[in-house]
Parts: C-alpha cells; sequence; structure tokens
C-alpha cells in the first residue's frame, strides 16, 4: 500500500473506534473569561510602568522614549552596543526613519531565506521588527511576522529589538486576541514573545540566550501620552 | 544507564531497587523536585484564584474529548483548507513510514527536532538512523543525552539526571574542539554554536505539538529556548507529530491551558515563546516551511478514551507537576520506570499505549498519598485510575466491556483463590465463626514466612482469642 492509503486506513480505523464508543453528552462550551483573574489595566502609566517591570523581570532591557526621539534611542543603542549590521524589514511603521537611526549599519530583509541563510546566521548582529501588541500581565511582546518582516528576523540575530507602542497594550493574551478577534484569521506564525531565549537544562540553572536571541531591547514608544499614534 | 541496555517497565522493580541504591542519583531528583514543587507553588498563592482556572481547565479539556472525532475531523478540514498534509498513524511502526517517506521524497539525509514526547514513544530517532537519517535533538537536555546515548528521566527537564561535571564530559568527549568547561554559560554556549549549522542546513524540521486548534488550524508549541521556533521557521519541511488527544475546540481555549501549563511544568508565569504555527508559507513571505505535515498517532488513545472509565487520562498536557510531586518518583527517577511517560502520567497512560502486561506493575508504584491528582492542573483523578487499572491488570474483564489490551495479565491463581476464599467465609457467618475458632486455636501454626510482609516486619499471627469471643466472655 502506498503511504497515503495507508494513512486513510488508519484515519478510517481511528475514527471507527472512536465512533464505537457510547455517546457520551458534551458539557456545554466552557466560559472562559468567568474561569480567568480579573483583568487589570491595558493602558495608562501603571499600565505601562507594570508591563516594564515585568518585561525586565524576563530580563528584557526597556527603554522607554517618545513618538519622535525612537530613532535616536536606536542610533545611541547601535553605537553602545558596536553594532556592525542591524536587519530590518522594508515597508513597515518603522522603515521610513530606520536609514536615519542606524546609517550604514542598516541591512534589508530582501531576499528569500534559501538565500540568505548564510548572512542570516553569520554576519547579521541584531534584527528590529516591530511589535503587534504587548501583554501587561506577563510583559511579554506579540509578534506577527509578515511578507515584510520574516519571522527569523526576530529569531536568529543574537540581538532582537522590538518596537513597542505603548498604545497596544492589552491587559492579557486572552483579552487581546478577543478583541482583535484572532480567531478569525491568523497569520502563518503568531508568536508570543517573552523576554530572551534560556534554558536550565543543565544542573537547573539558567542560561540566557539558548538557540533564540540572546538578548531582548523592547524600545517602548510612549505614543498613549500625546495621541500621536505610530511612531513617525 | 546509557548505552544499549535500555530500561524496561518490565523491569520497573529491578531497576528502581537499583536507583534506590544510588545515593547521588537520589539526591539530584530530590532536590530537583524539590525545587520545581516550590516554585509552582509560588505561582499559584491564590488557592481561589486556582482552583477557578484549574475548574476551567478541566471542563476545556473534558469538553474537546467529549467531542473527540468531530473536532479532529474539524481540525484536519481546516489543516488541509490551509495546505497543511494531514497524516493518520495508528502505531508507531505507521508513524516512522510517513516520515520516512517525507525524508525520501525529499532526499533528506537530517532531520532538526525539537522537544516532542511523541517522537520519543515511536522511537523516532533510533528508526531514522536506521534507515540513514541523522535526527537530530536540539532541545539542550535533550541533546546532551542522545549525545551520550541516554534517555529524559524527565517529561519537562529531560537531562535532570545529569550534572555539569557529566555534561562536561560528554561534550568534550563528543562535540570536536569543544574546550573542557564546567561553566554552564559556557557549556550552554558549546551547545548552541554545535547546533547553529544543524539549524541551518536541515531540510526537514521535526516538532511536537503542545495543543492543535480545531477552529483555525493551529499547531501550538510552548517553550523557552527557541529551537522549537527554528525547527518550524528555518527548512523548508515542517513536520509535526502528536497524539490525537491534543485538540482543543476553540483559540480562546489556549490562553488559560497556556498558564495552567508553564505554571505546573516550571513553575513560570510564561515560556519565553508561544508560537502559533498556522499553515505553510504563504505567497509573497520569505521564510516558513513550504511543507507542513501533521502526523496524529492513536497508539492505544483510543483504548483509554472509548472507556469512560480511563478517558480522563487523556485530559493530561504534559506539566511533569504529578511527576515532581510524587513521593515514588522522587526516590526512583524516571529511567526506573522504562516507558517514554515516567512517574503517575506514565503509570495511567503506558498501560493504554504499551499494554497491561508489560506494565503490571507500574501502577502499583504508588503509595496513593494522592499528591498527583491534587498538583494536576487538569484535574484528572489519577488515583482513581491507578486503582481501576490495578484492578484491570488482576482481574478477568467484564462481559459486557471491550477488554483493555492485556486486561487480567497479572492475574495469579494463588490470589484468586485467596480471594475466593475470604468472600466464601466472610458471606457466611456459621462458616466464619468455625474458621475463626480453628484460627484462634492454630495460630501457633501460622508460617513465620509470609511473602512480602515479612521481608521488613515480623509475621501476622491471629489473637489468642476472636473479638467476638471476648465480647461473648464479658457479657457472661
Ligand atoms: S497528569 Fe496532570 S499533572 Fe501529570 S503531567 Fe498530565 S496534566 Fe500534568
Amino acid at each position: 500500500m502506498t503511504p497515503d492509503t495507508e494513512s486513510m486506513r488508519a484515519r478510517a480505523a481511528i475514527l471507527a473506534r472512536l465512533r464505537a464508543a457510547p455517546p457520551v453528552a458534551a458539557p456545554a462550551s466552557p466560559d472562559v473569561a468567568a474561569g480567568l483573574a480579573a483583568d487589570g489595566a491595558g493602558s495608562g502609566d501603571a499600565a505601562v510602568a507594570d508591563f516594564a517591570a515585568c518585561a525586565r523581570g524576563w530580563r528584557a532591557e526597556v527603554i522607554e522614549t517618545t513618538p519622535t526621539r525612537w530613532p535616536a534611542v536606536l542610533r545611541d543603542l547601535a553605537v553602545a552596543r558596536g553594532l556592525r549590521s542591524v536587519l530590518a524589514g522594508r515597508d513597515t511603521e518603522l522603515a521610513a526613519r530606520l536609514p536615519e537611526a542606524l546609517g550604514a549599519r542598516l541591512r534589508w530583509y530582501d531576499e528569500p531565506l534559501a538565500a540568505f541563510k548564510p548572512r542570516l546566521f553569520d554576519a547579521i548582529d541584531a534584527g528590529i521588527t516591530t511589535v503587534r501588541g504587548g501583554v501587561v500581565e506577563t510583559g511579554s511582546l506579540v509578534l506577527w511576522p509578515d511578507v515584510r518582516e520574516p519571522r527569523t528576523l526576530s529569531l536568529v540575530p543574537p540581538l532582537h529589538i522590538a518596537v513597542l507602542c505603548a498604545s497596544t497594550l492589552h491587559p492579557t493574551l486572552y483579552r487581546m486576541m478577543v478583541r482583535e478577534r484572532w480567531a478569525d484569521g491568523l497569520p502563518t506564525n503568531a508568536l508570543l514573545v517573552t523576554g530572551p531565549s534560556k534554558t536550565a537544562d543543565i544542573q537547573r540553572l539558567l542560561v540566557y540566550g539558548a538557540h533564540g536571541p540572546k538578548q531582548l531591547v523592547i524600545v517602548l514608544v510612549r505614543d498613549d501620552r500625546d495621541g500621536t499614534g505610530v511612531p513617525a | 544507564m546509557s548505552g544499549d541496555r535500555q530500561p524496561r517497565p518490565q523491569d520497573f522493580k529491578v531497576q528502581s531497587r537499583a536507583a534506590l541504591a544510588d545515593p547521588a542519583l537520589r539526591a539530584s531528583f530530590r532536590s530537583a523536585m524539590d525545587f520545581l514543587v516550590d516554585k509552582r507553588a509560588a505561582q499559584f498563592p491564590d488557592i481561589g484564584a486556582y482552583e477557578r482556572l484549574r475548574s476551567l481547565g478541566t471542563r476545556i479539556r473534558e469538553h474537546a474529548l467529549a467531542k473527540l472525532p468531530e473536532l479532529l475531523e474539524r481540525l484536519e478540514q481546516n489543516l488541509t483548507a490551509l495546505g497543511v498534509q494531514v497524516h493518520w498513524a495508528e502505531t508507531p511502526s505507521d508513524a516512522n513510514r510517513i516520515f520516512l517517506d517525507i525524508a525520501a521524497r525529499h532526499g533528506a539525509q537530517a532531520m532538526v527536532k525539537g522537544k516532542s514526547m511523541v517522537s520519543e514513544e515511536i522511537e523516532l530517532n533510533r528508526e531514522m538512523a536506521a534507515h540513514g537519517i541523522d535526527c537530530v535533538e536540539t532541545d539542550m537536555g535533550e541533546y546532551i543525552l542522545q549525545l551520550d546515548g541516554d534517555r529524559p528521566s524527565h517529561i519537562i527537564m529531560p537531562a535532570i539526571h545529569k550534572t555539569k561535571a557529566d555534561v562536561s564530559r560528554i561534550f568534550a568527549e563528543k562535540i570536536p574542539g569543544s574546550a573542557h568547561t564546567e561553566d554552564v554559560d559556557e557549556l550552554i554556549a558549546i551547545g548552541r554554536r554545535a547546533l547553529r549549522e544543524r539549524f541551518r542546513d536541515a531540510p526537514i524540521g521535526v516538532t511536537g505539538a503542545n495543543f492543535l486548534v480545531a477552529e483555525t488550524g493551529s499547531l501550538v508549541l510552548v517553550e523557552n529556548e527557541g529551537n522549537g521556533r527554528l525547527c518550524t521557521s528555518v527548512p523548508e519541511v515542517h513536520v509535526a507529530i502528536t497524539g490525537i488527544e491534543k485538540v482543543i475546540e476553540r483559540l480562546e481555549h489556549l490562553p488559560p491551558l497556556y498558564t495552567l501549563l508553564t505554571r505546573s511544568a516550571t513553575g513560570q508565569a510564561v515560556t519565553t515563546y508561544l508560537n502559533i504555527v498556522t499553515g505553510p508559507r504563504r505567497a509573497g513571505e520569505k521564510d516558513g516551511p513550504r511543507e507542513v505535515h501533521l502526523i496524529l498517532l492513536d497508539n492505544g488513545r483510543t483504548q483509554a478514551w472509548r472507556d469512560q472509565r480511563f478517558r480522563a487520562t487523556l485530559q493530561c498536557i504534559r506539566c511533569g507537576a504529578c511527576m515532581n510531586h510524587c513521593p515514588v518518583y522522587t526516590r526512583v527517577g524516571g529511567l526506573s520506570y522504562g516507558t517514554t511517560y515516567p512517574g503517575p502520567i506514565g503509570a495511567i497512560v503506558s498501560p493504554h499505549l504499551l499494554g497491561l502486561d508489560a506494565t503490571r506493575d507500574l501502577p502499583t508504584a504508588s503509595s496513593l498519598c494522592g499528591a498527583c491528582g491534587e498538583v494536576c492542573p487538569v484535574g484528572i483523578p489519577i488515583p482513581e485510575l491507578l486503582m481501576r487499572l490495578r484492578g484491570a491488570a488482576r482481574r478477568r474483564p467484564a462481559p459486557e466491556r471491550k477488554p483493555l489490551r492485556d486486561e487480567g495479565a497479572a492475574r495469579s491463581r494463588a490470589e484468586t483463590l485467596v480471594w475466593t476464599a475470604w468472600a466464601l467465609l466472610y458471606s457466611r457467618a456459621r462458616l466464619y465463626r468455625w474458621f475463626s475458632w480453628w484460627a484462634t486455636r492454630l495460630r501457633r501454626l501460622t508460617p513465620a514466612w509470609q511473602g512480602g510482609w515479612t521481608r521488613g516486619r515480623v509475621p501476622l499471627r491471629p489473637a489468642p482469642r476472636s473479638l467476638r469471643e471476648l465480647l461473648a466472655q464479658r457479657r457472661r
């Protein structure tokens, strides 16, 4: 038998076994909102402070800035860390001001991964991405990689710089996915990222920088204060 | 226990005796489990809130299992519409054949693999190696074990039985050009460097899945290291394998289960990554696999499912909390069980995977203290399931039900005889009186050797007079 017909046979057998069992009435659909703890705030100074404290607790570095000053913050960061090549996606909300911030350090993620792999793995010091939103409860970032910002941009370089707008904070992951109706259409890859990659697999000793980024810097743009919207 | 001699569930008693006699191993498990127990406790300071969350998690899993056939079909439909190829496997060999077929179609000689207990269940690494395919573990703990020819002893912290001195020796021997060091940061850096080019070059990435979301057709992976993300992002082909029970109905059911999982497992409010994969690379995207496969494995799960008394076994989200809190597991360690899943969860799930003959001793490896059932974040009544399995191992199956695989395999003549005699005596008052009269009169004849009982205790002997006789005397 070919593997496909094998699989069809297995499918029929498994489903038949499941269907043969005496049916039981399915319990009512669980009420998720009622079981979760009451939400904290998702916006305002207190929420921003909570988010930052929580993210720092996971070893992310958080730098607060304003919608006008963030490119300067990026430049200072690149200089201070001696970054030689910083990778970014074109056509994002950030893209227009990246050349001014990063100058000759800037590289664009233009090619498909297969062609770009050798340089991505060996010659890029940092990847910079936009962020879809932040989760206050856990200090987490929600990333939705797409055509402009591939998923490996926030994964392969040893440093991930994430530009987060304070206006996109949500109290919890649950609130965020319900409010934004994620179930109606997910991207190929949706991620919740909390701190740099880590492992405690050797004698339970915590080490940062396992396989993903060794460091995570969150540039937190306070666009919630003067109502100017996305950084421009 | 490294090298070729793999532990087997049949040898549980011998293996656990050996483990008990190893003070270093016992100390390392004890301290590791105490550490995990404390970290979990710190995550649930408010009992009321925890109970609410736990009953929500329980209801979500019960609900999904009640609708399992329907949800599996919905999942398959949504995955297929996204372009994911769904395969079904009844047995480990079915699953391995599917892997081999995918590898052959891509001419793949190597795979990088994220942590997946189901891939251990089917012994994927060994099967692929037998066909010349190098399947590399990339989770740091699993990688260390693979280099040493060892196997995991804990489902969340697989290399918990290794010390940094062990790791240092293994790396120095097996990774060319690595400096000898016992600095954990440096050891992890060595592992990272060694695996980097494997990620870059491997044509196939293999992972498990912590959850499958029926309504969106998503595969969900929970991890800290980033190796799972690399496996699902860099290779051209991604193959996920998991058990049929992992499906949940809706995306909004994910956050509560995720938080129960991370807090119960390692005492963290979140992991570094929650990775939700929905279909292969779409038009215009520059990375991500062009082909995504999902292999749905049965391997005995339908047996647990079809019998209401055992269905709750499948609610498990593989957090490992029951192991961390188990006084038996803490003492004998994970390898003694000789199964993919050790500890209380292993004792309730392995009989369905491997049959009750090979696993007859596992449900007895419990003091029934109840700690496992108390900490299980999805409310599995583990002690009750253990009792039912003990019964099923030793009794002839009831004719009105479909028997479990190898049900009654541990039945013994002597035991059956004893229970039959007991039932006879205790249901007939005159016979009982007659028996107890003789038993008390002939008490000196009771044997000094009474099996397991006398190994550590003085022999049991009837009292000089039965209670009934004493009372009758007093009344006179
Ligand atoms: S049985 Fe419960 S406690 Fe044990 S691993 Fe599964 S979910 Fe966790």
